[in-house]
Parts: structure tokens; sequence; C-alpha cells
């Protein structure tokens, strides 16, 4: 197969926090790309720097208190870290578009449905008639499955339901046809049946559309069955990169193993689960070695004071853990232990 | 054979829906409509639906936090919902409750142990030196450590505080313990802690539960029988393994296949249903389900379904098995 082109290339990405506990750096030094038409996945738990991340990648990070201090957002030829504003803006919501968690404070409840999707087409199509807008608008809403689309568009957000709203929020995000869709917890706050649906669309959309898309989410499920590669991000570091067939069959970081562990699966009962001691570190209080080391039961010494590249363990598929240097390999046995 | 510790029967609960300038009462959300089950001692009794399905109303009002329009809860031989409030109080010292939100639950201008001394002293157990003995034991039991004691929650990390939460329902010695999505906003790697933590205190204390979940994995991991409830309704209940392998109900069926797998080599066949959950304030006539059930058949329409046992311990409100029940 043909290899397809990177569409989105992050180098290197530095995104800091300066607070008054100082500087927290939320993602450090992270590398990954998106190729056209690609399902890429962001997992991680909470405070891994997974939805700082996609806010980098739009320019919407806080600021103060928070500030992109190094590496390269490769969009095309333009680096999106050095775009002023004005530039930003345009490729926002038209190149690169979101969708967040919650559908429900995404939308204004003071305007309907059509007029917030109105304005988004006005904001990048200048030139283009009410009409080619409001149709615009109805082909989209029609295309991600909402009914009755002429009478939805007279309605409030409060009208509709969660899963109708996350519809919605995806009309919106894709009017503009953009090349890349950061979809941030897209299912989170919405039941089992309805999130089904709404992956099922995102996946339909993808190969329609050949919009490539990144997936950031806490659910290795959602994971497995939607994204094509995935990317395992741990206290602001990119811990494990690799297609997801690979990742979910031969986990190979130690954090990667466990989470898959610890997850009760719904297709059998597991006498006990295996839980990684221990809580996620706070932003920041980890500065020296890898990360994970103090909730890592292969830690050994070099772990708490050196901290670990990225190893190539297959042809795509690259792990941060020293137990995948070739000069320990041999040494230290990774068989997980389950007390 | 295991002493039913828990009975429910014809449980209701109708919200009014109130308009106009005087307050006119014109509908009802009927949150819980006639849900009947029974829970043994030492058993987890795992209740799963989507939101707004009367799981977590049906749990306040197991405790009378929430006072049922209609129906009996009989919990050890005394009919709960006949006590008086003073009455009742006592009551809730063998019945405790563990909430989702470890943030919500705890109050941030209390030490730890006054929060751990707080159902002691409602319910008058021991002198003040035996309560502070206490505190520090369940501490240990849950797996933190006595000095956390004089701490203020915000000092503590989401999985700790809800090991708080849950050493506060302990301190009472209950033989029920409610818990309503104790996990759901947790981690998965603290999820599996807390977890564990659960089933270790429930072998030790001998405990019964009754877990309220949307989570059809967790449900599974921890449940030995399940309920899955639909917009107020009971729509089967069986035991674990027989639910999840066997699942009758259309809209089992639908949740099972629903919940993503975390493992890309499983192919499942797809029962992908359509909509979204009807309001409980106007629900479909018949059989709730029908607007979104694959099977329907004109029946479904006008009659509502009899929640009742289609095999020993599997029972299904359904009209497609209604010919299969033992008469």
């Amino acid at each position: 197969m043909r290899e397809r082109e990177k569409v989105l290339d992050v180098r290197g990405l530095q995104t800091t926090f300066f607070t008054d506990d100082g500087e927290i750096p939320a993602v450090d030094n992270v590398d990954f790309h998106v190729r056209e038409g690609e399902v890429l996945g962001i997992v991680g738990e909470s405070g891994c720097g997974k939805s700082v991340t996609s806010l980098s990648i739009m320019g919407l990070v806080p600021s103060p208190p928070g500030k992109i201090t190094g590496g390269e957002i490769l969009f095309g030829n333009q680096d999106l870290t050095k775009l002023p504003e004005k530039k930003m803006r345009e490729i926002r919501g038209n190149d690169i578009a979101m969708i967040f968690q919650e559908p429900m404070t995404s939308l204004n409840p003071l305007f309907t449905i059509g007029n917030q999707l109105q304005e988004a087409i006005k904001v990048h199509k200048r030139d283009w008639s009410k009409k080619q807008i409001h149709s615009r608008a109805v082909e989209m809403m029609k295309m991600v499955g909402l009914p009755r689309a002429e009478d939805l568009m007279k309605n409030y957000p409060h009208q509709l339901s969660g899963g109708m709203r996350q519809r919605v929020m995806i009309a919106m995000a894709l009017l503009c046809d953009p090349k890349v869709l950061i979809a941030d917890e897209p299912t989170t706050a919405l039941d089992v049946t309805i999130q089904a649906q709404i992956l099922k669309l995102i996946k339909n959309l993808n190969q329609e559309l050949n919009t490539a898309v990144i997936l950031i989410t806490h659910d290795l499920g959602v994971v497995a069955e939607t994204c094509e590669r995935v990317v395992v991000m741990y206290a602001g570091k990119v811990v494990e990169e690799g297609p997801v067939a690979e990742i979910f069959k031969d986990p190979q970081h130690p954090y990667t193993r466990g989470l898959l562990e610890s997850v009760p699966d719904m297709r059998f009962k597991k006498e006990r689960l295996y839980s990684i001691p221990g809580n996620v570190p706070k932003p920041g209080s980890i500065n020296t070695g890898c990360r994970f080391a103090p909730r890592c039961e292969f830690a050994f010494d070099r772990c708490l004071t050196e901290n670990p590249p990225l190893y190539q363990t297959a042809e795509a598929h690259q792990t941060r853990c020293f137990l995948f240097d070739p000069k320990e390999a041999e040494k230290h046995d990774r068989t997980i232990v389950k007390s | 054979m295991t002493e039913q510790l828990l009975k429910v029967e014809g449980l209701k609960k109708y919200f009014p829906i109130k308009s106009g300038l005087f307050g006119r009462v014109n509908n009802y959300v009927k949150a819980v409509d006639d849900v009947s089950f029974s829970v043994k001692e030492g058993e987890t009794l795992g209740i799963v639906g989507e939101s707004g399905c009367g799981k977590s109303t049906t749990g306040r009002m197991l405790m009378r936090l929430l006072e049922p329009t209609e129906g009996t809860v009989t919990f050890d031989g005394q009919v709960l919902t006949s006590l008086s409030p003073g009455e009742m109080r006592k009551a809730r010292r063998d019945i405790q409750m563990v909430f989702q939100d470890p943030y919500a639950s705890l109050n941030p201008r209390h030490t730890i142990e006054k929060i751990l001394m707080e159902p002691l002293n409602v319910h008058d157990i021991g002198d003040p030196k035996e309560r502070k003995k206490k505190v520090h034991e369940f501490l240990e039991i849950v797996g933190l450590s006595s000095y956390h004691a004089k701490r203020y929650p915000h000092q503590f990390s989401g999985g700790q505080r809800q090991r708080i939460g849950i050493a506060r329902a302990l301190m009472t010695n209950p033989k029920l313990i409610i818990a309503d999505e104790p996990v759901s906003a947790l981690d998965v790697s603290i999820q599996a802690q807390v977890l564990n933590l659960m089933q270790d205190l429930q072998k030790e204390l001998k405990l019964t539960y009754i877990f309220i979940a949307h989570d059809l994995g967790v449900v599974r991991h921890i449940s030995d029988r399940v309920g899955v409830m639909y917009l107020g309704n009971m729509a089967e209940m069986a035991d674990t393994e027989d639910l999840y392998e066997k699942p009758l109900h259309p809209y089992t069926q639908a949740l099972l296949t629903a919940v993503p797998v975390p493992d890309p080599a499983f192919k499942r066949e797809e029962v992908v249903i359509k909509g979204d959950v009807p309001s409980p304030a106007n629900p479909p006539s018949g059989c709730r389900f029908h607007t979104r059930c694959p099977f329907k058949m004109d029946i479904c329409e006008t009659t509502v379904p009899i929640f009742a046992e289609v095999e020993k311990g599997h029972s299904v409100a359904c009209h497609l098995y209604e010919e299969s029940r033992p008469q």
C-alpha cells in the first residue's frame, strides 16, 4: 500500500503552564503524526496531557498561564506554533476542527442550531450566499444522521438529546471539510448505545470524507474499536506508540500493560483485577528519571536517574522504557506478577 | 440456602411536573415504575442501565433518602417503608451508601477524622476514645494510614477520597452497602484498586452490596447477579454469567454489543439500536423499549410485558418469551 502522506506532524512539542507552584510541563517533548485519512488514538488517564496536546494543536492553550515553549506542529508546510493568531483563525475550524467532550456546554443555549451552524460557515466562506450556507448546513446535518434536518435548524440546544447534540457538534466540525478532526473524549458523556452510534458515525465519515481523525480518550475499548494507530501518554510524555493491533496484542511499556490488565473485560470474569499501585503523579512532580518508575514493578536504578528515550521495538512500534534497551534486555525479566 | 436480606416489591417513584402560577401538577416523571427484586445475604447485586433509567433513584429509595411513591422495601425482616423517620434513622445503621463523586460527597471543611466520626456520633456507638480508635482502624482497613485522619479532603486524590467514602460507609458495621457509581469518576488504574478493595472488604466483613453502575465490564466483574433497567422498569435480571452469556431481552443484547471491547481482534455481531432513550415523562405505551426494539411485534405497543421468570433465576420482561414461561 502506498504510504499515505502526513497531514499533521507534531515534533518535540512542549507546553508549559506557568503557575504559582512553578513551571509545570503538561506536555513534555511529544512527537507524533497523523496520516491522511487515518484514525489515531491518544489514550491516557487524567492529567497525562492528552487534552493539552490537542489544545496546543488548535492554538487554544489558555494563555496565561499556558504557553507552547518548544517544538513544532507542522501542518502541510506551516508551523502552527509560529502562526499569528489571525492566520491561525483561518486554519482553525476550516482545516483543523475539533469536537469536545461535553456537547451541552459547547453549544450556545441562546441560539438555534441552524444559527450556530451557519455562523461557522460564514466565518470561513465569506463569499457564499445565504442560500448556499443554509443548504450546506442542512446537508451536513443529514450527513451526520440527524432526522428532520430542516426542522432541527430552528430548534435550540436544550431541545436535543445528548447524542443529537454531539451529532450537531460533529456536523459543525465538518462543515468546512477539514483535513484533520480532533475529537476530545467525544463519547465520554454519552450512554453506551449512543456511544456506539457516534463512534460508528465518526468512522464512516472518516472513510467517506477521508478526514484524518485524532481521537482522544481514556477508554481503551474505544481505541481498540475505532483507531488504527495509538499513542499512549503518561504524565506528559508519550510512553508507547504503535499500530492498535500490535499494542493490544503485545503491549510493551509496563504502564500500557498495567492499564490493559486493569480494565474489567465485559466478555469474561477475571478473578481479580490487576491494579497499578499508587496514583497518577501530579504534573511536574517528577523531574528525574522515568515518570512511571515510582509505580512500576520493573523499575531498577537506572529508571530513577535517567530519562528513557523511545526505543524502536518493531517496525512502527516504539516504547519509552529501559527494558527495551538492548543492553538491559537480558538482565531483566518482563513478566507481570499478578498479586 | 442463604437468607434474603432485602426484598423490594412494586417500588415506584413518580416525580410531579408542576406548571403554571399555582404549581398545578399536570404530569409525572415515572422515574421508577414498579420494580421488584430481592438481594440475598452476602451477594453482590449489580444494577445497570443508561442515564435516566432510574437506577440511582432506586438505590436512594432503598434507604429512603427519597420517599417511594408506592411499594415496600423489607430489610432483614423489617418493613423499612412503614418506619417513622426516627426509626428509619436507626435502621440506616445497617444500610450505608457510597456515592459517585468523591469530590462532592465529603465536606471540605471537616477533617477526615470528623467525617468518619460522624456516623458513630449519629448512631451513638462507643465513647470518644473508642470512636477515635475505630476511625484509625478503618483508615488502615481501606488502605490509608492513621496519620491521614488529621487531613482535609482536598489533600487527597480521587481514589483516596473514594476510599474515605467507603470507610465512612463501613463505620457503623452495616450489613448492606449501596454503592452508586462508586468508580465511574476514577481513572482505570485507580478504579481497579477500588474494585479490589471492595471485593476484599466483602469477604472480610461479610458485606452485601448493591452495586449501581453504567459500566457493564465493571458490573460483570463485581456482581453475582445483575439487573438491567430501562426507563424505570427492570428489563432483565439473572445470574451474572447467564446474563452476559445468554442475554434474553433485546435491550440487554443491544447494550452488551454496544460496549467497546479492548481487543481490536474481537469481532462482534452488531445490534446497534436506533435512537435515544425516550423521555420518562412521556414513556411509550406497552413495552417501553418498543420504540427502539429490533424485534417489535404488535402486542408490544399495547401491552406491558410482565417481569417474570423464564428459566430458574432468569427473569425478563419481554413478549418474545411469553410462551416459554413456566405456567
